[in-house]
């Protein structure tokens, strides 16, 4: 998916996540991660995050996470609306989703 | 096998990731987790996204998962049912049904995106919530409209405002309006639930609403706090009298069946179907509210 324009998608409720995406001028993919529980889990929240954009095909996003101690299911949520809405694509592929 | 207990209908909203995460935690017998008014209309892809992504990976313990979807009459109801059925809650609930058509058009998106699925035809259930005049006066053709429906549901809010009333703290506004919807739930076979009660600060109105919707009743109740889960389980627990007539009758039927005898009496009181379909109601409400456990492999009644 090609990132258009700047979507964001959460909120920064406890156990929330807010996360935005926007295009990266060509330099691949950045994560820009500030979290509650980075020490303990940064790791594994930037290996949800890459593995989602790779489901999604995106190749160029600077993603911001503001992460208020979301499971990986929630971060994942999130980051597939807010990829959508940076895509400008309202229909949501479900079959593709896992 | 007896009837699922549907006492609790947690209502949670679908935006809400903490909410979600907990929902599982307070032992309602089911969890709603609500696409519908609690969400913006800006949010809803956002909410059906992170129900969807829940329904996925959480376990509920075991406890009934119901998604409370968009009418089709919105931009967001076929949407819903797409990313559901492949999210598969237990049940879908429709809100605002008005019609018995109303049912059917979702069952047939219910039924395409179960055949995509590959899931057995059927494996999705369904609820209705009535809440308006049309809705009422349509309730049996609505909970006989589909074999998936467990249930039909009365939401006040809506229906109050319809009628030109407002709600009071007895009710009386909405009680032609749950006699209906308990009727035909009763006639149809299936469940009656009641509305919300929205004032979480008065427990004594609130567990008055719940005493009166047992008398006429219904099967349980939407609630919209944790806190309102306990005491609808223990009005809907069996008295301590009621239990011990249940366990005589259920003895003395096991005893007239083993002697092969026809008519029986408890208590000088003739039993027959209805007392003791009545008994076994009692004795699995008290089994759920942890009064009493069966031993293994025991059945109430054959």
């Amino acid at each position: 998916m090609k990132i258009v324009k700047t979507g964001a998608a959460g909120t920064l409720e406890s156990s929330d996540v807010m996360i935005t995406v926007r295009s990266n001028g060509s330099n691949g993919i950045e994560i820009d991660l500030n979290s509650i529980v980075e020490k303990q889990f940064g790791k594994q929240i930037h290996a949800v995050v890459k593995k989602t954009l790779a489901d999604l095909q995106v190749e160029d996003a600077l993603i911001g996470v503001q992460d208020k101690g979301a499971l990986d299911c929630a971060i994942e949520a999130r980051l597939i609306t807010a990829v959508y809405r940076a895509a400008g694509i309202e229909q949501v592929n479900w079959e593709a989703l896992s | 096998m007896s009837e699922r207990l549907r006492r609790t209908m947690l209502y949670v909203p679908g935006n809400n990731a903490g909410m979600i995460r907990d929902a599982a935690i307070y032992h309602s017998d089911s969890i709603m987790f609500d696409l519908e008014d609690s969400v913006a209309y800006r949010q809803k892809d956002a909410a059906r996204m992170l129900v969807y992504k829940n329904l996925k990976t959480l376990d509920f313990e075991g406890i009934e998962t119901v998604v409370r979807i968009n009418g089709l009459d919105t931009p967001y109801g076929k949407d819903d049912i797409k990313a559901m059925v492949k999210a598969h809650p237990d049940i879908i609930r429709l809100p605002k049904t008005e019609t018995a058509q109303d049912i059917m058009d979702v069952e047939e998106l219910i039924a395409q995106e179960e055949e995509k699925q590959h899931l057995p035809l059927g494996t999705i259930k369904m609820m209705a919530a009535i809440e308006s005049p049309l809705g009422i006066i349509n309730a049996y053709s609505i909970a006989t409209a589909s074999d998936r429906l467990i249930g039909i549901a009365i939401g006040a809010e809506d229906y109050v405002t319809a009628m030109k009333t407002k709600r009071s703290p007895g009710g009386v506004e909405i009680l032609y309006a749950r006699s209906a919807v308990v009727t035909a739930a009763r006639a149809a076979g299936i469940g009656a639930f009641d509305t919300v009660y929205s004032d979480l600060n008065n427990e004594e109105g609130f567990a008055e609403e719940v005493r009166l919707i047992k008398q006429l009743g219904f099967d349980g109740k939407s609630v919209i706090s944790p806190r309102q889960i306990g005491p609808v389980h223990e009005i809907f627990a069996p008295t301590d009298k009621e239990l011990s007539f249940a366990q005589k009758v259920i003895e003395a039927i096991d005893e007239a069946k083993s002697k092969g005898s026809g008519v029986i009496a408890v208590n000088g009181k003739m039993i027959d179907k209805p007392i003791v379909e009545r008994a076994e109601r009692i004795l699995e409400l008290a089994e759920a509210s942890g009064i009493i456990i069966p031993s293994e492999g025991e059945n109430y009644a054959e």
